[in-house]
């Protein structure tokens, strides 16, 4: 069972108080009537499925039932980070960054 | 004759305390501080089950949690049954009662024998699967005979607990390693958690040879014990074993309070304690002292009884003064395997015999082999026990010069004659926990085992780790300790380590399956995972058949498999399957082990969720009426509502319901709709926002007005509906199907915090304030008139608005909608208030004719009425132009509200979807069955399945059955007759028709 940071309530809780409510960062389009047939499927139906990292959206539903984002490694299940509402993940930003100055990419196996 | 294996003194129980108990209806005696198995072994029991597959006789092996063989069916009587508890785990109490999980049968022992040659690995998928329909009979008679222990039919009387706690430290394991690391971490000041699953504390510290400080290794674990009982941050868990580590540190500690007292848990001081409970800990650090487990030697006929493990024989005579035989030959590949043999003669009984794997240079220097060679014991160097002789117990060990690296005996087969063999191949770190969660264990060439993966939070420490020497596992029990605490913010303490003599050890040689003069395939059965029946020569016939994966040997052979998870003979199976390969170990790999690690009764399990506390329980304001009055319930989501209202006579359901429905339909009715889900919406952009998750227009509802909504998912299929009033111009009160409440606060919450955080609006549950009593039927403005302020008249207060006002004297708010057709008031007043108002009710209502009517009727009358209920009309696949509701679909609100999108997809639009109906029986008698398939050519073949009855009721009002369904294109086949072929072989035939069955003006509500 998941041990959870709520970014809002800033305190670690036990998976039992929270939702999972899938892949994080979905953007409904904007103007959906000017989206194609295959856009407004996409948006609807399709999921990345990532093995390693992934980012989900959670809901603290037995605490503040604020929504917020999970940074999480789908074969270590550890999370790496957790940031509210509208925020982009810190952590990828360093990967990305980090990549760029030549670092080597964390293995998406890895279990820290 | 009693206890003929037990000795004068020493070990630990108490000569004093004389315990009974019975075992396979046999009576027996034992002493305070005995295992079941101890006590089996003081008394010169032999045989204490039949093997799974073969029916052979076995006797106990080990000492712990590794006994393959002593599995037991314990329990005085019916209630108290527990099935799979091994003898060797079980405290010995006055009354104890036990039976062999697989008891002696002649048939099957007759059959074992005779077949066991045509029973190779898969024999069971190989022979049972044709026909395949004949499986589930086959099975029944395989489980039957395979015997897996059986769950009592009666409720157990006992009961369990759950505890959540949270420590810094949690170690797992009081053996040496253990208890050092627990005063490192305690004397930190961390939050500490020391669980050990034996009866006491110590591990091989009980039973072992060395001294701690000059003194006996017991005498140091006493003063360790007594430190950490009096820290107060540290919790001492005796009798508790780990048995799951799971995501995050959480481990779930299985704490056996009473199993040692009785066979019922008896009371004390008045009150009876539970019988286990269930720690659900989350861990910032987990220490896993979970040391190794002894490795048995595969040779020949190994599963005789008198096979043991050498440490086990150690066991049994240091710590419970039993010397499990007369005449010991001891066969091993390193050093510790000597210690049987000198406890053995210590206790002044036969050593027949050291047979050690390795040649006389490479073991002599070895402390314990040189303490045997000055006793004077017999050691035969670059042997083994190959074979063991006799039938239902050893009575002799056949010992031959043994080539490791070529797989194959050298020279003449001696014959011992003996009546216990203990083997020693070495040990296997306790790794089971750290693989719980998927991390794969690593094989060390250098001592000869797998060891833990690295993980965050867990470290592993002495015999996980395989560091077996007395001083080396106390050093790192301090070190693991010391990490732990400062990884919690503590500073790591000063400890002394006790002195300990070092002592010479030789290497040990590599070996695992005994080479025989005949080949695997031919040598008598070498068992490799005794519980499972797997033999060597199984495993071989499984690498020849193509099984290469050790994940695929596994399941091919069941090794591994059940309550054993591969404790004893896992590393042996992968060391033949290396071998049959010629592979490595290393790269045949090991499978995973899974929680538990141990069984865990279901009760633990279940704690104090069971019966009524098994779900939480929701009842309304009236409930107390209800069951008052005799009400029938069901169950919708968690709530209780009233089904019917059968009246004491006797009256049948169908009675029942007929009544309420005609009491409705001519007079009035009530009916208790409490559990309606209902949101509080408050905010400048209330309008705006329903309009963006409804279906239908909210931008003009004016204040004093209700509206009936639609709510879609994004893919346009209907997902929850409900009445929204407008109680003010910045504040709605939404309505939602009982059992949709809870996820429609959140879908509101999830569009608002996601994609509209702009939007001025605020949700509030508020379903268990108000009590919603709903007043329907003819009579219903009459009745109500009697109790109110309000003024009823039809012109002034029309349907779909609301009043505020006085109902019985009390502040309500009133509705005028309906969900039965008829004229109807909706009076929702707070939960409090609503038995007064019902009573009242009542009161008036007497000369009106007044029924109470559950759900079961408001089914017949909303489905009469063509209303439908989302979750039975609907099913995720539906949108609100299959249910023929364009009337509640906004096409041009200025948003692309949820769900409009997806409706112009060429999937949404296509002609042959599935439409809501109605479906009139041909045969009036007939009440069409809920879920029946309908098809439009009933001879054709294969036939096609054009959709399914999704309500159908008997109607007293129309006096005939009637049905809604969903038909493919059913809206343009109005008068078509449609087929429901049912299970029985009879075709049902009815008439599509509209899905209004009743007033289809709507007349009656608008009197």
């Amino acid at each position: 069972m998941f041990y959870i940071h709520c970014p809002y309530c800033n305190e670690r809780r036990s998976e039992e108080e929270f939702h999972a409510k899938g892949q994080a960062h979905l953007m409904r389009p904007a103007n959906p009537e000017e989206a194609s047939d295959r856009e407004w499927g996409d948006y609807l139906f399709f999921r990345d499925n990532p093995r390693g990292l992934h980012q989900e959206m959670w809901v603290h539903a037995a605490g503040c039932r604020k929504f917020f984002n999970i940074l999480r490694n789908t074969v270590s299940y550890e999370i790496l980070e957790t940031y509210p509402m509208g925020e982009q993940s810190s952590v990828l930003a360093e990967m990305t960054a980090g990549r760029e100055r030549g670092e080597p990419r964390r293995a998406a196996g890895a279990v820290a | 004759m009693t206890q003929t294996n037990r000795l004068n003194k020493g070990g630990r129980i108490d000569r004093q305390r004389i315990l009974n108990f019975t075992f396979n209806g046999q009576r027996y005696e034992g002493h305070a501080g005995d295992t079941l198995a101890s006590a089996l072994l003081a008394n010169g029991v032999n045989v204490v089950n039949r093997s799974f597959k073969y029916s052979r006789p076995r006797g106990i092996v080990a000492a712990g949690a590794e006994e393959p063989n002593a599995v037991m069916q314990m329990g005085a009587t019916e209630a108290t049954q527990i099935p799979n508890v091994r003898a060797t785990q079980q405290a010995l109490f006055e009354g104890l009662c036990a039976r062999s999980t697989n008891p002696h049968s002649e048939l099957l022992s007759t059959l074992g024998n005779l077949f066991a040659p045509l029973i190779p690995p898969g024999f069971y998928y190989k022979t049972f699967m044709q026909p395949a329909s004949m499986w589930m009979t086959y099975e029944k008679v395989i489980r039957k005979a395979a015997g897996l222990g059986r769950s009592p039919r009666e409720s157990d009387p006992d009961h369990y607990e759950h505890i959540k706690r949270h420590c810094d430290v949690l170690v797992i394991g009081a053996g040496a390693a253990g208890l050092a690391a627990a005063l490192a971490a305690g004397r930190s000041g961390a939050r500490v958690i020391l669980c050990d699953e034996q009866e006491e504390p110590g591990g091989s510290l009980l039973d072992s040879r060395e001294l701690l400080d000059g003194r006996p290794a017991s005498a140091w674990v006493e003063s360790v014990m007594a430190e950490l009982a009096n820290m107060e941050e540290v919790l001492l868990l005796p009798r508790t074993t780990a048995n799951g580590l799971h995501d995050h540190n959480f481990i779930t500690l299985y704490e056996r309070r009473a199993e040692h007292l009785g066979d019922l848990v008896p009371e004390i001081d008045g009150r009876k304690p539970a019988r286990a409970c269930l720690h659900h800990v989350r861990a910032g650090q987990i220490v896993l002292a979970t040391g190794a487990h002894e490795r048995p030697l595969v040779y020949a006929s190994n599963d005789l009884p008198g096979n043991m493990l050498a440490g086990a024989v150690s066991t049994y005579i240091r710590r419970y003064g039993v010397v499990p035989g007369k005449r010991l030959v001891v066969s091993t590949c390193h050093d510790d395997g000597y210690r049987a043999a000198l406890d053995w003669a210590e206790a002044g009984h036969q050593v027949v015999a050291i047979v050690d794997a390795r040649k006389h240079n490479d073991a002599a220097t070895g402390h314990w082999v040189r303490l045997a060679a000055k006793q004077g014991l017999q050691i035969i160097y670059g042997s083994a026990v190959i074979e063991a002789k006799g039938k239902n117990r050893v009575t002799g060990a056949r010992v031959a010069e043994i080539d490791i690296p070529e797989f194959q005996t050298r020279g003449s087969v001696t014959d011992l004659a003996c009546d216990t063999i203990a083997s020693s191949g070495g040990y296997n770190p306790v790794v089971h926990l750290a693989s719980h969660t998927g991390a794969r264990p690593v094989w060390r060439d250098d001592i000869m085992g797998f060891v833990p993966t690295k993980m965050t939070g867990l470290i592993p420490t002495g015999g996980a780790t395989g560091i077996y020497a007395l001083a080396d596992v106390l050093k790192s029990g301090i070190e693991a300790g010391s990490e732990a605490a400062l990884a919690c913010g503590r500073q790591s303490p000063e400890i002394d380590l006790p002195e300990v003599d070092r002592i010479e050890i030789a290497q040990a040689a590599p070996l695992f399956q005994v080479p025989h003069p005949k080949t695997t395939l031919r040598a008598p059965k070498q068992f490799v995972d005794l519980q499972n029946d797997v033999t060597a020569a199984a495993i071989e016939l499984a690498t020849r058949e193509g099984f290469e994966s050790i994940e695929h040997v596994k399941r091919y052979t069941a090794m591994g498999f059940g309550t054993d998870q591969g404790k004893l003979g896992n590393i042996n199976g992968m060391a033949v399957v290396a071998r049959c390969l010629k592979k490595s170990i290393a790269e045949t790999g090991t499978t995973v082990f899974r929680p538990n690690y141990t069984p865990v009764a279901f009760g633990a399990i279940a704690g104090p969720h069971r019966r009524e506390l098994f779900d939480p329980e929701r009842y309304t304001a009236l409930h107390a009426w209800h069951v008052d009055r005799g009400a029938a319930f069901e169950d919708v989501g968690q709530w209780k509502r009233p089904w019917y209202y059968p009246q004491s006579t006797g009256e049948s359901m169908h009675d029942a319901v007929a009544r309420e429905c005609r009491a409705v339909r001519e007079k009035v009715g009530v009916l208790d709709a409490s559990t309606l889900g209902k949101i509080d919406i408050q905010g400048k952009d209330v309008r705006e926002f329903l309009g963006r998750i409804y279906t239908n227009k909210w931008e003009k509802l004016p204040v004093g007005k209700a509206r009936y909504g639609l709510m879609c998912k994004d893919d346009g299929m209907v997902m929850d509906d409900g009445v929204t009033t407008c109680l003010g111009d910045n504040h709605f009160l939404m309505t939602t199907t009982t059992g949709g409440a809870a996820g429609v606060l959140e879908w509101l919450e999830l569009w608002h915090q996601t994609e509209w955080p702009e939007l001025d609006v605020s949700f509030t549950s508020v379903t268990d304030h108000w009590a919603t009593l709903m007043v329907t039927g003819p009579e219903a403005r009459h009745l109500l008139a009697e109790m109110t302020d309000i003024d009823l008249d039809r012109d002034t207060f029309k349907f779909m608005e609301w009043r505020e006002g006085d109902v019985a004297g009390v502040p309500a708010r009133v509705y005028r909608i309906s969900f039965t057709g008829e004229l109807s008031y909706e009076i929702n007043v707070q939960a409090h208030y609503a038995m007064h108002v019902w009573k009242k009710l009542f009161e008036h209502g007497d000369k009106y004719g007044l029924t109470p009517y559950g759900t079961e009727t408001m089914h017949v009358l909303r489905a009469e009425k063509g209303f439908i209920i989302v979750g039975q009309e609907t099913d995720g696949s539906v949108t609100p132009e299959d249910l023929g509701m364009q009337w509640c679909v906004g096409y041009d609100k200025p948003f692309s509200w949820i769900g409009k999108r997806a409706l112009t997809r060429p999937d949404t639009r296509r002609e042959d979807r599935k439409q809501m109906v109605g479906l009139k029986p041909v045969d009036q008698t007939v009440v069409l069955q809920e879920g029946a398939q309908i098809v439009f050519e009933p001879k054709a073949s294969p036939i096609a399945m054009v959709g399914h009855v999704t309500s159908s009721y008997y109607s007293p009002t129309l006096g005939h059955g009637f049905a809604l369904a969903v038909v493919k294109g059913g809206q343009k086949r109005m008068g078509e007759r449609v087929y429901l072929p049912m299970a029985d072989g009879v075709t049902q035939v009815a008439e599509i028709v509209s899905p209004i069955f009743y007033d289809p003006k709507g007349e009656r509500q608008n009197v």
